[in-house]
């Protein structure tokens, strides 16, 4: 016979208020298979668990229905309490009279049977539970990072110094991300290049890092602790074994004048090429669409030249297959194309370039050896406007977020325009200015108080050109004065969006994006590192626009949480998952089509002497994330959810019928 | 093909007869049918919605009630605003709606959906290859400065007509009649429109501006779409001249005269005569008149 205990919660006034505890208590103590039933201030508090504990123990009780708030935050606390008493966790249920009652009505009588309703269901529910042991998986105990910025780097890093094996895919041929391609980095104006280049070395040097670059990210198949990656390895046309990185290739090289992807369009590069001096590794690639034998046939200069022989134009993409138990994203960010406004020109101006532009510009290894040159012209700078908010909080261009780090940026490539240009003036067109970080606001007074910044606050309406200048048209809205501003250059601060391919990967891996396309975080407060996906883990902008001590938090963060996954030889899953009864499946497989998850398989069933019998479902348990889609398609009620039986469901809806 | 109604706007019948006059024997011309509204009465223009919201729209809805056609054409960029402000608001707010109703007291309005176009998507409907087959005089080495003004494109959710910062459909046109649009950055500055009348010194250096760019643009005339722009950087030049001390003798024709230029229609139907900046000198050192 059941004996089950209620336990209701006044949760403080958030449900006391709207639903009157004291007679739902009453009125579930009736209530045929209640032994116990009883209210408490805070159910969740030490106090409260310990009620549920000690009635457990003393009514001997078969389940227990807590009444209180959402099941999502707090089933598990419950349920480890009725652990501790002895009771299986399974036989623990949650009535949610706060989210789906209390909060959303506000007639105190209707409010108060509707309570009663849920809490009986519930009851009935709770009646018919069986207990259920977590299962176990093995776990693979070696990592995937997928990128290779300061995400993907500091991820690796902390992994592998905790003792475990990292694979880093990375699609570039060189590791180091945007942050490679800044100049000196805020609030602080360390050098990014020197920062981040001993961080890149001790990748490649590490022994218990795997580096693939020029790779992407094929396939993914498998669950938490087991998952099986394919990754391509792009051909390089150049035998990493063999090459040392000399660099007589790229001297001899005659194609000179492709547009570097690394300085943005604003430098050259060669068809073999390193994208930049520090590049990790120190390898060449060759660039199909450029290199003259590939589009005509003939030259092979590169091939001739090298002294070791590496060259090797028959290379071909490799696939391998990989087996992990963790992986992190980390795929960064790009900017979104600023020519989408044509009041800035819509890309005409070679004068009107985006931050990253401008980081190249500043950088000593960049296309103008650091000097503040104009695009055009190779000018001297000498007066520029940096427009923030271009793209970012403007719904008109589909982007209301904050893209968070240009303010600080902006403010960064002022000073330094300053730094390089002592005569030079520059002015800053700013709709709020948010400094929200460990020395950001003092960095932002720096700009204008020392540094002679001019900060404007309206938006700029207009660029055009005018006399070999551009005149920058907007408002100062403290003054409320339109302005002109003659400019030699307009650096725009252009939004963040997720980078190209995103969502492709997401959709292998089962992760959620948002409607921007950045990969969604389990819980936006409290699992920010997790995904939906067991065992899959995010660091950087892939998930939210990010400076790079958040970026790097963030990283360390996953790391973290799969060390911590890997401390352990098996990880435990949630029982709560499809059964098939192998007795009734006629192997007809609707179940397999309704699955998400991809967990249905075949399986032979045979007799004795070994002969095939028959071919049934079944449910594969690191799989299987228990939506119950199948029980649905299934024709003769072969599979069933455990924990959310039908036997189960019908109780609930026949509670909610007879009364 | 059926008919358009078509809104003249009261420039047509004053200031901008060589507008009025251009389109009909361009439409003529081109087999474009064009109905005038029978008892059009003034759409509100500026100075309606400045002073009472309700009576702007009645005012267009009262021609949308006499209107025979479910199309609407103007050539007026004012009255277009006008015309597509009162109807945005017919289809998304129906109390407001109902109100303008009591006003009007409409008897033909119940279930119309009503569709306004500028002249100018009229000849784009019409179809640029089309006019292209038409013409008889290419308009071969005129560079044209193509000006849109503000009201034609400003609201953009409103108004929807083409890029909102850098439209091209007047540009489209005239390349398809062989002369060459030339690029430049105010196409869609505000001219000043009715300041004209109490601070006409802000028309003055706004207009300035606008003919100044066309100018740098290498542009020998300018092209426009509204009677109230082509009135600020026609008429105003010599007080720019007075002012500012500049000089630009810059023609600025209605695209219309332009187009009926190109497909051979007689000189003294287009209204050359009536702009204030001869553009025959012009014209004419091109060998186009």
């Amino acid at each position: 016979m059941a004996r089950i205990g209620v336990f209701i919660c006044h949760c403080g006034e958030n449900i006391a208020r709207t639903v009157d505890v004291a007679k739902v208590r009453d009125a579930l103590a009736k209530h045929p298979g209640v032994v116990h039933s009883v209210d408490y201030r805070y159910m969740c508090s030490a106090p409260g668990q310990e009620l549920i504990r000690n009635a457990i123990v003393e009514k001997k009780l078969t389940g227990v229905v807590v009444a209180a708030c959402s099941p999502h935050m707090r089933e598990p606390t419950f349920r480890k309490a009725c652990a501790a008493a002895g009771l299986n966790p399974y036989l623990c249920e949650m009535a949610n009279i706060r989210e789906h009652c209390s909060w959303v009505h506000s007639d105190r009588e209707k409010a108060t049977e509707k309570a009663i309703e849920l809490v009986r269901f519930l009851v009935e529910k709770v009646k018919r539970n069986k207990p259920l042991e977590p299962i176990r998986v093995p776990v693979t105990k070696r990592a995937l990072v997928i990128g290779g910025g300061i995400a993907g780097i500091q991820a690796a890093l902390d992994i592998a110094n905790g003792g475990y094996e990292v694979i880093l895919v990375e699609r570039q041929p060189s590791i180091g991300g945007h942050m490679a391609q800044l100049s000196e980095t805020f609030p602080t104006l360390d050098c990014s290049q020197c920062i981040l280049t001993p961080k890149m070395v001790e990748v490649r040097q590490h022994p218990n890092i795997r580096l693939l670059t020029y790779s992407e990210v094929e396939d993914v198949k498998g669950y938490v602790g087991n998952f099986e990656v394919t990754i391509r390895k792009k051909a390089r046309y150049v035998n990493e074994e063999v090459c040392t990185g000399c660099g007589a290739c790229i001297q001899r090289c005659p194609q000179k004048r492709i547009p570097s992807e690394f300085d943005r369009g604003l430098g050259r590069r060669t068809a073999i090429y390193i994208p930049f001096p520090q590049a990790v590794p120190n390898i060449p690639v060759i660039d199909r669409e450029h290199c003259a034998y590939f589009r005509r046939g003939g030259c092979r200069l590169c091939e001739k030249e090298c002294p070791r022989g590496a060259i090797d134009f028959n290379q071909q993409d490799q696939l391998l297959t990989e087996k992990v138990g963790a992986i992190i994203l980390a795929t960064g960010y790009d900017l979104i194309p600023s020519d989408i406004y044509s009041e800035y020109g819509g890309g005409r101006y070679k004068d009107v370039i985006d931050g990253l532009q401008f980081e190249r510009l500043l950088s000593a290894s960049g296309p103008t050896n650091g000097e503040v040159l104009r695009p055009s012209d190779g000018k001297e700078v000498k007066s520029v406007v940096f427009v923030s908010c271009v793209g970012s909080r403007d719904r008109a261009k589909g982007i209301p977020y904050c893209s968070k780090i240009c303010c600080m940026y902006v403010a960064k490539h002022a000073i330094l325009f300053k730094h390089k240009v002592h005569d030079g003036q520059a002015f800053v067109f700013y709709m709020d200015v948010r400094a929200a970080g460990k020395g950001y606001e003092e960095f932002v007074r720096r700009a204008v108080e020392e540094e002679g910044v001019v900060y404007l606050r309206g938006r700029v309406s207009k660029i055009y050109q005018q006399d070999g200048k551009l005149i920058v048209r907007g408002v100062d809205t403290l003054s409320g004065m339109p302005v002109e501003i003659p400019a030699d250059l307009v650096v725009l601060a252009t939004a963040i969006r997720a980078s190209d391919g995103i969502v492709e990967l997401a959709q292998k891996l089962g992760v959620p994006v948002d409607e921007h396309g950045f990969l969604s975080e389990a819980h936006p407060k409290l699992r920010p590192i997790e995904t939906q996906v067991a065992g899959v883990f995010l660091a950087g902008a892939c998930q939210a626009p990010k400076d790079i001590p958040d970026t790097v938090a963030q990283a360390s963060g996953a790391a973290s949480k799969v060390l911590a996954m890997f401390a352990q030889n098996a990880i435990e899953r949630e029982p709560t998952i499809a059964k098939v009864n192998e007795q009734t499946c006629v192997g007809c497989f609707e179940c397999q089509r309704a699955c998400p998850y991809r967990a249905i398989e075949r399986k032979e069933i045979r007799d004795r002497q070994g002969n095939l019998v028959k071919v049934v479902a079944y449910v594969s348990p690191g799989l299987c994330a228990g939506c119950g889609a199948c029980t649905v398609a299934c024709r003769n009620h072969s599979i069933d959810l455990e924990g959310f039986a039908e036997e189960q469901m019908f109780a609930e809806l026949s509670a909610i019928t007879a009364a | 093909m059926t008919a358009y109604a078509y809104f003249p706007g009261c420039s047509a019948h004053g200031t901008a007869k060589e507008y009025d006059r251009s389109t009909q024997s361009v439409c003529a011309k081109l087999g474009i049918e064009l109905e005038e509204i029978p008892d059009w009465v003034c759409c509100g223009a500026s100075p309606a919605h400045a002073v009472n919201h309700l009576l702007s729209l009645a005012l267009v809805a009262k021609n949308l009630d006499l209107s025979p056609s479910d199309t609407i054409v103007t050539g007026c960029a004012a009255c277009y605003n006008r015309f597509k402000t009162t109807v945005h608001a017919l289809q998304h707010d129906r109390p407001l709606w109902e109100q303008v109703k009591q006003i009007v007291q409409p008897t033909k309005l119940n279930g119309r959906d009503f569709r306004v176009l500028h002249l100018l998507e009229v000849i784009h409907e019409f179809g640029l290859e089309e006019v292209k087959e038409r013409v008889v005089k290419p308009l071969k080495g005129l560079k044209v400065a193509c000006y849109y003004g503000c009201l034609l494109v400003r609201p953009p959710k409103v108004m929807g007509f083409d890029d909102p910062d850098n439209p091209k459909k007047m540009d489209e046109l005239v390349a398809a009649i062989g002369a060459e649009p030339v690029e430049w950055e105010f196409k869609t500055e505000c001219c000043g429109a009715f300041h004209a009348v109490p601070h006409p010194e802000i028309v003055l250096r706004l207009t300035s501006n606008i003919l100044r760019a066309a100018k740098d643009a290498g542009a020998d005339v300018v092209s426009v779409t509204c009677p109230m722009c082509q009135i600020n950087l026609d008429l105003r030049q010599l007080d720019i001249q007075k002012r500012h001390k500049v000089t630009f003798n810059m023609p600025v024709l209605y695209f219309t005269q332009l187009l009926g230029l190109a497909l051979g229609i007689n000189e003294s139907e287009l209204g050359f005569d009536k702009l204030i900046v001869d553009p025959q000198p012009i014209l004419k050192g091109k060998g186009l008149m």
